[in-house]
């Protein structure tokens, strides 16, 4: 299989205007992927699909991420002119991170034998503008793991012919996977409690703890 | 009866009983459960009816596929939010006298997914239950001691007196309000009736 730089040099161009960025993955499974932007994401699945030497003809995993806003620090070095002499010096550089919701597909092709690609996409926030192109009518397989992702995460997958919730009710308000969910009170007595369910028997049962 | 003298008789070829205990005998060797099955604990539940374990040898190899003409329900398997109403209801539909296996786990207190926000955390907190089996799931043998819990819990039954069965007392409601799905949660999460929490004893 080519390689994901040479792969997103071809998309770029393939598709006229579509932006792809490379996200690296800094743990051992160096499993790079591909971010791609939500206007040309159909053009390019479309084009991953059926180009000749890729042939991603299945889509085996839709899930979605949640990032909520948080700010990175990195620790970058500087040279700089200390006392007359030139030195090295540490400084620590503070970026924010907007928040926004994250679907990504994992790509295989079946009749290559070859995979997996990994395609992600980002909403513009995670509060109003959830919105991102569904590539149902590309993969069909994404049509309920899409539908799952708008249950628990709240992304409105547009252009997906059926998008009700999956696991939950018509009418339940909440999407749970995201990360400020607050789960009903509901707790019930444990014997051995820890972590977070200790602290939820604490207030339930104080004469336990 | 003087158990003595139904003794003698016996001996003489007179078999007396009374209405209660052959009352009881015949609704206790036909209890016609319900066909429906939640989640992995099913599988065993079928197994239960198979020829291997044979659930027949107590008389409830019928399992009913309308809700009108079974006796038992057994709750096998894990019950979501969003499937509880559906299981109430199912319940409400039967006819009386009806009895709840819980099985497994996840039916008795929500199991492995206790935590999570879309199972209920056992059956119990909606209807009212009459055996409890643990187990991940419980061997067919486990649901053989319970149906035979059950039988005894039957044949122990009196049809006067203060101690009377729930079937047999008219005020005794045989309905259970369905919950209704909320915006967070079911509404309501319980019903204070047949269920509270547990409380910590020391």
């Amino acid at each position: 299989m080519e390689t994901l730089a040479q792969i997103k040099s071809r998309i770029e161009a393939a598709v006229p205007g579509a932006t792809v960025q490379i996200i690296s993955n800094d743990s051992p499974a160096a499993q790079n992927s591909l971010l791609v932007d939500r206007a040309h994401a159909v053009a390019v699945a479309q084009f991953l699909r059926d180009d000749a030497e890729l042939k991603f003809d299945y889509c085996s995993n839709v899930t979605g991420v949640d990032w909520p806003q948080a700010e990175l620090t990195e620790k970058i070095k500087i040279k700089k002119l200390v006392d007359g002499v030139e030195k090295e010096v540490e400084e620590v550089k503070k970026t924010i991170r907007p928040a926004y919701l994250e679907a990504v597909y994992h790509l295989y092709s079946m009749e290559k034998k070859h995979g997996p690609v990994i395609l992600r996409m980002r909403t513009e926030d995670r509060a109003e503008k959830t919105h991102l192109p569904s590539l149902t009518p590309v993969w069909r397989s994404c049509e309920f793991q899409e539908r799952e992702i708008f249950d628990l995460f709240g992304i409105t997958f547009d252009g997906h012919p059926d998008l009700r919730r999956i696991l939950m009710w018509e009418g339940y308000k909440d999407h749970p996977m995201r990360k400020d969910y607050v789960e009903p009170d509901d707790y019930e007595y444990e014997p051995t409690p820890h972590d977070e369910v200790l602290e939820k028997a604490k207030k339930h049962y104080p004469a336990a703890s | 009866m003087d158990e003595g003298l139904k003794n003698e008789l016996q001996k003489q070829g007179v078999f007396t009983t009374t209405l209660e205990e052959i009352y009881n005998w015949g609704r206790r060797n036909s209890i016609w459960p319900l066909q429906f099955g939640l989640a992995c604990c099913a599988i065993e539940m079928i197994a239960t009816t198979m020829a291997r374990y044979d659930l027949a040898r107590f008389g409830a190899e019928v399992f009913r596929p309308s809700p009108r003409q079974a006796d038992l329900m057994i709750v096998a398997g894990t019950v979501t939010k969003k499937m509880a109403p559906q299981v109430v209801r199912l319940y409400n539909q039967m006819a009386e006298p009806k009895y709840v296996i819980a099985m497994g786990a996840c039916a008795i207190s929500g199991g492995p997914f206790k935590q999570g926000y879309n199972v209920l955390k056992g059956i119990d907190r909606f209807i009212p239950v009459d055996v409890h089996i643990p187990g991940c799931p419980p061997r067919p043998e486990a649901l053989i001691h319970a149906f035979m819990t059950l039988q005894r819990k039957i044949a122990e039954q009196e049809l006067i007196g203060a101690a009377q069965p729930r079937h047999l007392n008219p005020d005794a409601p045989s309905e259970f309000p369905v919950p209704q799905y909320g915006e967070h949660d079911l509404q309501p999460p319980n019903n204070p009736k047949v269920w509270r929490a547990p409380a910590l004893v020391r």
